[in-house]
């Protein structure tokens, strides 16, 4: 793939096709991690993470093996498979060789094994027929897309708790509200095209 | 055919999940690290609330602290002398006794109290307390919205006729409405003590009665009652030395203001209120 190809991947996995906004994968994560921007930032730094290496590791098994032996139907069990037990493994490794960056992420690493967005980002590579290096940048951008947009959202939460809204708006209500016109607002970048 | 197209997905999924399996299993062993087997069980005994009443960020930095030696057994506040004693048979010790602690609020102002002004901004002491120097004519006194109220995590303390009162039986010590109270009358004093100075106000009686109906106008009479040396006037004030006090009531009974209370009575107004 040529490197301007890889950039639209990239950019139409942040912006046009965001995870959560356009495609509306992973908004557990979104609206229950999303109250402080320290922990949103948190979150998408575990979410970068996971879905880099989970896109790699899913394209590996679903060339080698999963299609070597027709078993492409297997493919949602065989990923749920691959990326719990990665993500129990490069926690075991963290906790060893960085316990640094163990600390940081924290409650998050665990939380995110079983979340959609993940699953969802190895079933795309596959739909769209992603080379390695493809998967790879698109798994990467897709989590910087939910990371921006986590991001964004839980410093609109933050100011919300000083707005005055109608009691019965009050908490998760406006919260919700405000996630729609953010969608919409990302809406907008449908119609950016670069190449 | 049939039967190729069962045993080939099992077959192949049973040995990606074996092989995983293993990774597990030896990257558990290659990747160990020692923990101290003593950090799970202070974890186990730990209320879990991490409400950082302690002073640390959480339950689990709190457990790591008292297996390193810099926070005592009986540092957790909310567990109280059962949590304590937990953590210290877990670390081999004993557990220092420890009265529990209650959150006290300094006012009995309220109702009684003159305002200057209505207020009608945001609903937040802090808020009210930049407005002119707040609505109460005492500068000391508890301005009654409510911001202890929402800082507590237990629902402990409540606003009952203008004033805040804390539940002892539901308070967990914890601190965070003492944080809270831009006025700093709320203190944390051990559940023994039943009497109470309820008033914070250094102004001198003419002015303090002007300004307030049961606020302490410093006339010293509970001061030459107590026959244990614990009640002292000191800038128009009465304050109780808890160390010295035995909870005798008598200058309750020779208070003409009727400021001095005893906390199970004022708890009992915040039951009456719940029905």
């Amino acid at each position: 793939m040529s490197f301007t190809e890889l950039f639209s991947l990239a950019l139409g996995a942040i912006l046009m096709e965001n995870f959560v906004l356009v495609k509306f994968l992973g908004c557990c994560p979104f609206l229950g991690v999303s109250k402080k921007t320290e922990t949103a930032v948190g979150m998408g730094m575990a979410v970068i993470f996971v879905m880099t290496v989970a896109s790699a590791a899913t394209y590996l098994v679903n060339e080698y093996v999963l299609l070597r032996f027709d078993l492409e139907y297997m493919q949602t069990v065989a990923f749920i498979l691959i990326i719990a037990s990665l993500v129990q493994f490069v926690e075991m490794f963290l906790m060893k060789a960085m316990p640094a960056l163990y600390q940081a992420l924290g409650i998050y690493l665990p939380l995110i094994t079983t979340n959609c967005a993940v699953l969802g980002v190895a079933l795309l590579n596959v739909q769209q027929e992603l080379n390695f290096i493809g998967s790879v940048v698109y798994g990467f951008s897709a989590a910087v897309g939910f990371t921006l947009a986590i991001v964004l959202f839980a410093s609109v939460r933050e100011r919300l708790e000083f707005a005055e809204c109608p009691p019965s708006f009050e908490g998760f209500p406006i919260a919700l509200i405000s996630a729609s016109l953010l969608a919409m607002a990302f809406m907008g970048f449908q119609g950016l095209k670069i190449f | 055919m049939f039967t190729l197209a069962i045993v080939a997905p099992v077959v192949a999924l049973g040995a990606m999940g074996l092989f995983f399996g293993l990774l597990l299993a030896v990257s558990s062993k290659i990747f160990h690290v020692d923990q101290d087997e003593r950090l799970p069980q202070i974890l186990e005994v730990l209320p879990g609330a991490n409400c950082g009443g302690c002073g640390y960020p959480g339950c689990s930095n709190f457990a790591n602290a008292v297996v390193s030696g810099e926070a005592p057994c009986n540092g957790c506040i909310v567990g109280g002398a059962e949590v304590a004693a937990k953590v210290a048979a877990v670390m081999g010790a004993e557990a220092e006794a420890q009265d529990r602690l209650v959150a006290h609020v300094n006012c009995r102002g309220g109702v009684n109290a003159k305002r200057k002004f209505e207020y009608e901004g945001i609903q937040d002491c802090l808020s009210a307390s930049k407005v002119g120097g707040g609505p109460l004519a005492c500068s000391f006194g508890c301005l009654g919205l409510g911001t202890c109220e929402k800082a507590c995590p237990y629902g402990a303390i409540r606003v009952v006729n203008g004033v805040a009162v804390v539940n002892s039986d539901q308070c967990r010590a914890c601190g965070l409405c003492i944080a809270s109270c831009p006025r700093r009358l709320i203190s944390l004093v051990s559940e023994k003590q039943d009497v109470f100075v309820s008033c914070s106000s250094h102004d001198r009686g003419p002015v303090l009665r002007e300004n307030c109906n049961i606020g302490c106008i410093g006339c010293t009479l509970c001061q030459k009652t107590c026959k244990h040396d614990a009640i002292h006037v000191e800038n128009n004030l009465a304050s109780i030395d808890y160390s010295k006090c035995v909870n005798c009531g008598e200058c309750m009974n020779v208070c003409p203001r009727k400021l001095i209370v005893r906390a199970s009575a004022i708890t009992s107004t915040t039951r009456e209120s719940d029905l």
